[in-house]
């Protein structure tokens, strides 16, 4: 759910990255966060345990600068991964405009990958959600390490409805800027469309 | 209705302001935010130079809709405020119109009995102005054809390959 101020003449959009445990959700805001240049970044939040494992989100507020007189701006967030999160993970997507779900690409993660894409379309529809009607789509992460499932595999498994994929090593940066820039577009398409109708 | 955009126009968002300014006169408070329940800010008074306010919002509806859900598990409908006590500084935060949060952030130069009577008519008279703005919303009420303008999907296009890559 955009929010679109015609006073102060502001749009602010939500996209959340969603996807099973370690997939590297949080891994992508943090090379977001280290690449972009501090005048369209703003500070990063991360609720996270002890040990690093994300306990309910990250934050990361990004702003595209003035299109058409409209000071815009994204949020991103990731999920808790963690099956025993899903109560927090609900909650996250409340108010969504945009996802991307990323995959963990290893063989030994192939299930765990369907189980949040399943976890996924439930909780957008416990929000009065359709995963049809919101933009999204899929990052293969992981892609070097020796064990990955090929990508053909995971799309038939995960991708039946062809929206955008990227692969990735959100490690190195590699495919985490070309998806953020595909969804952007994705929301921004979507919200042009919705306030034109 | 889920997925509905929440837009803003000038005499609704000015009279939304002026309630927030009084609230912290009033209340002598320190500040005032008024945050969407997805975590977006949507107007802001008081003292917030200092302050990441993005993040505090953010944070708010983290907060409140964690705190929502542990009134389900209780079988409540929702807890309506919330009020966390520091030493110094503490927040009180309320819902309004079941979609948006009203926090509020005070010190030791005012009271809690006083902060949460001037809430309560704030409340009130948000309540009003955003029931009104959903109710617009839903009927498309609002006259502009393309609001955004025609080009800024192109326009916003450019500048998202022009500033998010490494």
């Amino acid at each position: 759910m955009s929010l679109i101020n015609y006073s102060s003449r502001e749009i602010n959009c939500k996209i959340v990255y969603y996807g099973p445990g370690l997939c590297g959700k949080t891994t992508n805001l943090l090379y977001i966060h280290e690449k972009l240049p501090h005048d369209i970044k703003g500070k990063m939040v991360s609720l996270a345990t002890d040990t690093d494992r994300t306990l309910f989100f990250d934050f990361l507020p990004l702003e595209l600068g003035t299109v058409n007189g409209f000071k815009t701006r994204f949020h991103l967030y990731t999920v808790p991964g963690q099956v025993h999160y899903d109560a927090s993970r609900k909650l996250i997507l409340k108010g969504v405009d945009g996802i991307v779900f990323v995959v963990d690409s290893q063989r030994n993660r192939f299930d765990e990958n369907i189980e949040s894409f399943e976890n996924m379309k439930k909780n957008l529809q416990l929000q009065g959600y359709r995963l049809e009607n919101i933009p999204y789509i899929v990052q293969y992460n992981k892609r070097d390490l020796p064990n990955c499932s090929p990508v053909e595999q995971l799309e038939a498994a995960i991708n039946r409805e062809q929206v955008p994929c990227f692969e990735s090593i959100a490690t190195t940066g590699i495919g985490v800027f070309d998806s953020l820039r595909a969804i952007s577009k994705l929301v921004i398409a979507h919200l042009s469309r919705q306030t034109a109708r | 209705m889920p997925g509905m955009e929440l837009v803003l126009f000038e005499e609704d968002y000015t009279n939304i302001n002026e309630i927030l300014a009084t609230l912290v006169r009033e209340t002598n408070s320190k500040f005032s935010l008024l945050v969407d329940r997805s975590g977006q800010l949507i107007s802001s008074q008081g003292d917030t130079e200092n302050m990441d306010s993005l993040s505090f919002a953010s944070l708010s509806a983290g907060n409140y809709a964690a705190t929502s859900e542990l009134a389900k598990i209780l079988g409540q409908e929702e807890f309506s405020v919330l009020f966390h006590q520091g030493t110094n500084e503490s927040i009180h935060l309320s819902v309004v119109a079941k979609r948006v949060i009203l926090v509020v952030v005070f010190d030791n130069k005012t009271t809690l009995g006083l902060v949460r009577l001037r809430v309560k008519k704030a409340v009130e008279e948000l309540s009003a102005i955003f029931n009104r703005i959903f109710q617009k919303v839903a009927e498309r009420a609002f006259e502009t054809p393309s609001p955004l303008g025609d080009t800024f999907s192109s326009v916003a296009e450019s500048e998202i390959d022009n500033l998010f890559k490494d």
